[in-house]
C-alpha cells in the first residue's frame, strides 16, 4: 500500500505497477470452480486442524498467509484483500482453493434479501449506541 | 495456559457480519463519515475490471496496462465480539455502478450522503436504493459555508417518500453519524415489518 510506506524505501513504487500481474497468482484463474462469490463480509476461518500450511507445496505464499492470518482471527473477504493487497476477485479464487483443500471454512453472512433477526438489529442499535 | 490443547482447540469466534453502505456523489464526504466512527482507519481494497469483462471475454493474463481498479473504502465497527458492523463507501463514478449490485446484495440498508449545494449529486443513488427496494437514509451532511435547509425542504428537493428518514448530520463527527446508522438500522427494522405485514395482510 502506497499509504504506509513513507519510512520504507522501496526499489519499485506503486507506479511501476505489481511485480508480479495479480492473476498469475491464481494462474490466471478468475472464478474458483467449487465457489460462488463470495461475499465481501463472508468470514474466512481457518479449520483448527489445518496443518502446517508452509509444508503443502502446492499453496502459495498467498495461500499460506491467508491461513495464518484466519488463524488468529477471522477475517471477512474485504479485509483480506487489504491485508493482501490484492484484488478481491484474486483474493476470492486462493480463498476458494483454500475450501477446497479444507484448510479453512467460509462462514456467509445472512442471505439476501433476508433481513437478520430483529434482536441482532436491536443488539446493533444498542451496540451503536454504547459506541 | 498450561494444556497445550486447551489454545489450540478453542475455535475462533466466528461473528456474524452485516454491513451498510453509504452512498453519494463524489466528494460528499463518503469516506469521512465511514473514518468517523470506524475503528479502523477506513482500508481501502480494490477491484480490477477485468473482473467486469469476465463475461464477455478471457482476458486473464493479458490485463497487463489496461487494468483498472475501482477502489472501495471500507470500515469497520465490532458491536460485539460476535457482531461486527461494516461499512462500505460506494466508488462514486457512475461508470462504477456494477460494482454497487455486488455491494448492496444483502445489505441492511444504506445511507445517501447528499451535500445541500450540489443535491443532484444524490440522485443516482437515491434512485438507486428505491427501485432495489433497499431501506436507506439521507443524510445531509452539513458543511461549513454551505446554508443549512430545513430536513423538509431537502425531501421536497429529492421527491422522497414519506417514509424515508432525513438526517442532519456532519461526517466529521462520531456522535451525529452514529445517530445516521441508527436511522438505518430502525428503518430497516420498520420497513422489514411492513413487509412482513404486506405478506401476511
Amino acid at each position: 500500500m502506497s499509504v504506509d510506506g513513507q519510512g520504507r524505501s522501496h526499489w519499485f513504487d506503486d507506479e511501476a505497477g505489481p511485480v508480479v500481474r495479480p492473476y498469475a497468482m491464481t494462474r490466471g484463474r478468475t472464478t474458483s470452480p467449487a465457489q460462488h462469490r463470495l461475499d465481501l463480509i463472508a468470514v474466512v476461518v481457518t479449520e483448527p486442524d489445518a496443518g502446517d500450511p508452509e509444508t503443502d507445496p502446492t499453496l502459495s505464499p498467498e495461500h499460506v498467509e491467508i491461513v495464518g492470518l484466519c488463524r488468529t482471527a477471522p477475517q471477512s473477504v474485504a479485509e483480506l484483500a487489504t491485508e493482501l493487497d490484492l484484488p478481491i476477485g484474486v483474493v476470492r479464487v486462493l480463498i476458494g482453493d483454500l475450501v477446497h483443500a479444507e484448510l479453512v471454512h467460509v462462514t456467509r453472512p445472512v442471505p439476501p434479501a433476508e433481513l437478520p433477526d430483529e434482536s441482532i438489529l436491536r443488539d446493533v442499535i444498542n451496540g451503536l449506541r454504547a459506541l | 495456559m498450561i494444556l497445550g490443547r486447551t489454545e489450540r482447540g478453542m475455535p475462533p469466534v466466528e461473528p456474524v457480519t452485516l454491513k451498510i453502505l453509504v452512498a453519494g456523489g463524489f466528494g460528499v464526504g463518503k469516506t469521512t463519515l465511514v473514518g468517523a466512527v470506524s475503528e479502523i482507519r477506513p482500508l481501502r481494497t480494490e477491484e480490477s475490471l477485468t473482473e467486469a469483462g469476465r463475461p464477455v471475454d478471457d482476458i486473464s493474463g493479458v490485463e497487463g496496462k489496461n487494468t483498472t481498479t475501482v477502489a472501495m473504502d471500507f470500515g469497520r465497527i465490532t458491536l460485539r465480539e460476535d457482531l461486527v458492523l461494516y461499512l462500505f463507501g460506494t466508488p462514486g463514478q457512475e461508470r462504477f455502478w456494477f460494482m454497487w449490485d455486488e455491494l448492496s446484495e444483502g445489505a441492511l440498508g444504506a445511507v445517501v450522503l447528499a451535500d445541500t449545494r450540489r443535491l443532484e449529486d444524490c440522485f443516482a443513488a437515491v434512485d438507486y436504493f428505491e427501485r432495489r427496494s433497499i431501506p436507506f437514509v439521507v443524510g445531509v451532511n452539513c458543511f461549513e459555508g454551505a446554508s443549512r435547509y430545513p430536513a423538509e425542504a431537502v425531501r421536497q428537493a429529492l421527491d422522497l417518500d414519506e417514509d424515508v428518514p432525513v438526517l442532519l448530520c456532519d461526517a466529521r463527527d462520531r456522535e451525529t453519524v452514529k445517530e445516521v446508522l441508527i436511522g438505518v438500522v430502525q428503518h430497516a427494522m420498520e420497513y422489514a415489518a411492513d413487509r412482513r405485514e404486506a405478506v401476511t395482510g
